[in-house]
């Protein structure tokens, strides 16, 4: 709460954007007397009404001597006609220039309230296009469900290869010691089939054999000859 | 409008002096009538957007009286004349 001594903002003025400058300041007649003085003596005295009464006035001051003569007088003509002779002379100049300055910094002022309003009317299209793209959330989510769906279908799917390689490998283990003891039975078993059985030929038994072996082979050997 | 709240301008030769009895003689009744007189004057004459030499030259025209009338015992030394 703002305390104050006397009301703030009652009437309306305050809001409304300030009014502009007029454009020609009140009418001045010879630079110095309003023009609402001969506008007043108009009616009684028409138009030289209020020439007579400055001339009569001029000379009354002059006469009276209540305006008195002296050197400031002349300075005050000196200075007065250079002063009429330069407003006359660079007047219009001045007045342009003065003008070429106003005009730049309204120009100024209108560059940068169009800016500001080409600035925001911008940032409303683009709201206005970031509006229209949040209509497209629907596909946006969709999409993501996907890659999720996806990644979890393969993260499982290698989950299952990951099982099955393993069971595999503990089934192959068990298959190569079952035959590995299969074949170790087996040769353990020839071997010692062999070995006793070659302890078994007794010293006679080979020369039966040896002899048995020498009678084949000429029986062959005849048989070969004749078949030659 | 009501007497005392119109400008000096439109108020008629006859009601003057009734338009002198309303308006305030207070010091900040007097301030108040020399900002406003001020501040039309400066709306009228120079606050606008081509103006001329006017503006200024009454303000050293009515300077220059004032001084004049000021020094007035100054000048009436040096008259010409004794008797007019």
């Amino acid at each position: 709460v703002l305390h104050t001594t006397r009301p703030l903002h009652t009437t309306q003025q305050s809001l409304a954007p300030v009014p502009p400058l007029p454009e020609k300041g009140g009418e001045v007649r010879h630079g110095l007397i309003p023009e609402e003085f001969f506008q007043f003596l108009y009616p009684k005295t028409g138009v030289t009404g209020p020439y007579m009464l400055g001339t009569g006035l001029l000379l009354y001051l002059l006469s009276k001597e209540i305006y008195v003569v002296n050197h400031e007088t002349a300075a005050a003509a000196c200075i007065l006609t250079v002063i009429v002779y330069g407003i006359k002379k660079f007047g219009a100049d001045v007045a342009a220039f003065a003008d070429k300055l106003n005009e730049e910094k309204v120009a100024a002022a209108l560059a940068m309230k169009n800016e500001a309003m080409q600035t925001l009317q911008t940032a409303i299209e683009e709201e206005k296009k970031e509006q229209w793209r949040v209509e497209g959330r629907k596909y946006l989510f969709d999409a993501k469900r996907n890659n999720i769906a996806m990644l979890l279908e393969t993260n499982y799917r290698e989950r299952l290869l990951m099982v099955y390689n393993e069971v595999k490998k503990r089934l192959d283990y068990q298959v190569a010691m079952q035959t590995l003891k299969r074949q170790k039975e087996q040769d353990h078993m020839i071997q010692w089939v062999e070995k006793n059985v070659v302890q078994s030929i007794t010293p006679q038994q080979q020369k039966e054999s040896i002899a048995k072996c020498i009678l084949d082979l000429k029986a062959l050997s005849k048989s070969a000859r004749a078949a030659v | 409008g009501p007497l005392s709240e119109r400008p000096l301008m439109e108020v008629r030769l006859g009601e003057l002096h009734t338009w002198i009895s309303t308006c305030s003689f207070s010091p900040q009744g007097l301030l108040g009538a020399v900002q406003k007189a001020w501040s039309s004057y400066c709306d009228k004459y120079i606050h606008v957007r081509r103006g001329g030499p006017a503006g200024i030259s009454m303000l050293l025209a009515g300077y220059c009286l004032l001084s004049y009338g000021w020094n007035y015992q100054h000048f009436k030394r040096h008259r010409w004349r004794k008797y007019h």
